[in-house]
């Protein structure tokens, strides 16, 4: 377990992080979402170490972070980076080299690694020739190719296309499912909505909300519920206790005062004919993050 | 755990083991640049040109021919500077001398008090006047041990050298540790290697290249010189292009410390040139004075002590006979120390400048921290 208890950090007069606490669980994909400025980078570096926190501090496992434990963490950060004139798979050896990896495994680890990445043809190129998307790979690669116990993604998605996408998520599904604890922050909730087991929603430096996607949608979610039946509903605005929200012939979406209001609604659909669907409107995790971060 | 994954494909790495990727991929990168090639190439045949002008120009020269008539020959027999070609009478020795096979010709002339007359073509040849001529043994009281222009070239030889490597190695240091905060692989950097690490790997690195460059450069003045017959000088120069080569690098040890921290302040390549020209200074400085003062032995003795001009103004001294054994031990024991004081101060700025992108650190906040 990575657990991040109460950091603050302050740059100058502006608080950046204030007490910033959350965990990130072994073997769970672990989406970060804020807006633009919301402490997600700054959270990330001092979780890398690049970035000194002013409070609060960082465990793995319950012991505090040292400099062996980080050669076990794989980051990519916000702003890409590696050598533009070194080679693709050079580099990416180069990088799995400097964690302690021998030379055979670092060349089989990264071959492997870019081959599933797409980037089999380009081993010999030199990172500046590839186009931007086939760059973010070798990125995510540079990320990856020591077999990392801890993931640290800043905006991994960003740039891909929808292929690519998938190719990444199954590349850090199979991390997770290794073992690893990952923490990817991203702009792109749907993404995050697919494929995150658990999520943490940060704004103006504080933790909103964090938790699985079933916790999340149960403190958060709609109270509303909406009924589907092959006849007209408009019937529910009269029954007590129910306020009508939306309405389009036989569906409904409605608030209900009490659990004995809400089923009353249920049974008095199955009395008069079809039922379709009876359920709780889905939250979608961009309506989630509106409430929290309000 | 990390402590639990070590196996023999993966292990913590000691610090030796990463200092000697870094400075490995420092080596291999630049090794593969074309541009380091072709310098240091131009380098290598602006030595070995000059080593082997100065044997041609410097040299003795072959013995002048002369043609002899008659017993004008014992007068010449034996004599290291002088060739003999005996002809039968003056008029076969004026053909020879018009035809430029000989430089003059000696007849005997009973009523001149050697007994012999020297003809020349269309001036008096000189050389084979002297080297006729009976001449007092000579002893000096302060013999000059160096011609005053060989003195020159020397000094400028180890002021050039010296001036183009640290140059080319400082701002190549430069360069990457530049390259690394603009591309923010650094981040990524930062995150498995300690600051410490990096700049030691990238120091040991380039002083590697820079002082096989200068060993390179060493053997071939030395091997030239052999080769073109110079053993008089060499040796003379011998004990001075070792001490250069010691105080040369230990020296750019100090320099690349240097170089790295103040590039360090920095976040663009563009900006380089600017934030390394205090830098540039010391090693330029160094290079003019020993040009321009390379006769004044109190300046010279000055510059031998100064750890910046030391490796260029010792070894001069040592070449020109003005040093005592033990100065330039004392010398190289300043250069180490103050080699050590910028390796720690470049530390210093090095690991609080890294991360900070943007507009340039001030050094103030960066010895700060």
């Amino acid at each position: 377990m990575l657990e991040l208890q109460h950091l603050g950090k302050r740059f100058g007069e502006r608080v950046a992080l204030d007490d910033v606490s959350f965990r990130v669980a072994p073997g769970r994909l672990t989406g970060f979402v804020g807006g633009n400025g919301a402490g997600k980078t700054t959270t990330m570096r001092i979780v890398l170490g690049v970035l000194g926190a002013d409070t609060g501090t960082v465990t793995l496992d319950g012991h505090p972070l040292g400099t062996a434990d980080r050669r076990s963490f794989g980051y990519m950060p916000e702003e890409r980076g590696l050598y533009p004139k070194m080679r693709v798979l050079e580099q990416t050896v180069y990088l799995a080299r400097l964690h302690g990896w021998s030379p055979a495994a670092a060349r089989r680890n990264a071959e492997e690694l870019l081959d599933r990445l797409g980037l089999a043809e380009r081993h010999d190129d030199p990172v500046e020739s590839l186009s931007l998307g086939n760059q973010q790979r070798a990125q995510i690669a540079a990320a990856l190719v020591h077999r990392p116990e801890v993931l640290v993604l800043d905006e991994p998605f960003s740039g891909l296309d929808p292929i690519a996408v998938e190719t990444v998520q199954s590349v850090l599904s199979d991390a997770a499912d290794s073992g690893a604890r990952v923490l990817f922050s991203s702009h792109q909730l749907d993404i995050v909505e697919r494929i995150c087991d658990d999520l943490v929603i940060i704004a103006g430096g504080r933790i909103r909300a964090a938790g699985s996607g079933d916790e999340l949608r149960a403190e958060h979610g709609s109270e509303r519920w909406e009924l589907l039946t092959d006849g007209d509903a408009g019937w529910v605005r009269e029954l007590p206790g129910i306020v009508v929200t939306d309405f389009d012939g036989g569906w409904a979406r409605f608030e209900a005062d009490s659990d004995a209001a809400r089923r009353a609604v249920l049974a008095e659909a199955l009395r008069r004919g079809e039922v379709a669907g009876f359920t709780r409107e889905h939250t979608t995790l961009a309506q989630i993050f509106k409430e929290v971060v309000q | 755990m990390s402590t639990s994954r070590s196996t023999a494909e993966l292990r913590t790495p000691k610090f030796t083991e990463t200092v000697g990727l870094i400075a490995g991929r420092e080596v291999t990168t630049r090794l593969r640049s074309k541009a380091f090639l072709i310098s240091t190439g131009i380098l290598m045949l602006a030595v070995l040109a000059s080593v082997v002008l100065g044997g041609i120009f410097g040299g003795k020269s072959d013995p002048a021919k002369v043609a002899v008539v008659g017993t004008a020959a014992t007068a010449v027999e034996g004599n290291p500077a002088l060739e003999a070609v005996p002809v039968d009478d003056r008029a076969a020795g004026e053909a020879l001398l018009r035809d430029g096979e000989v430089d003059a010709i000696i007849v005997p002339e009973a009523s001149d008090p050697t007994g012999l007359q020297v003809i020349g073509l269309d001036r008096a040849p000189g050389g084979v006047v002297q080297a006729l001529s009976a001449q007092p043994g000579v002893e000096l009281l302060d013999p000059a041990t160096v011609d005053p222009l060989l003195a020159y070239f020397i000094a400028f030889g180890f002021g050039i050298v010296f001036f183009m490597s640290a140059i080319t190695f400082g701002s190549t240091i430069a360069q990457s540790v530049v390259e690394e905060k603009q591309t923010r692989i650094i981040e990524i950097l930062l995150s498995t290697v300690s600051a410490r690490e990096l700049l030691t790997g990238k120091v040991i690195g380039n002083s590697v290249l820079a002082f096989g460059q200068i060993i390179a450069i060493a053997v071939l003045a030395l091997v030239g010189l052999l080769a073109t017959g110079q053993r008089v000088l060499l040796g003379v120069l011998g004990s001075s292009v070792i001490w250069f080569v010691v105080f040369f690098a230990i020296g750019f040890v100090m320099l690349a410390a240097l170089f790295a921290a103040s590039a360090a302040l920095v976040s663009r390549a563009e900006d380089v040139g600017s934030v390394t020209s205090p830098v540039t200074m010391l090693v330029m400085i160094p290079y003019f004075a020993v040009v321009f003062f390379f006769d004044n032995p109190t300046i010279l003795t000055v510059m031998s002590y100064i750890p910046f001009s030391a490796p260029v103004g010792m070894p001069v001294r040592i070449f020109l006979g003005q040093a005592e054994w033990w100065e330039p031990v004392l010398s190289l024991l300043v250069l180490v120390a103050t080699t050590l004081g910028a390796l720690a101060i470049g530390d210093r700025v090095y690991r609080n400048s890294l991360l900070r992108t943007g507009t340039r650190v001030k050094l103030a906040e960066a010895l700060r921290g």
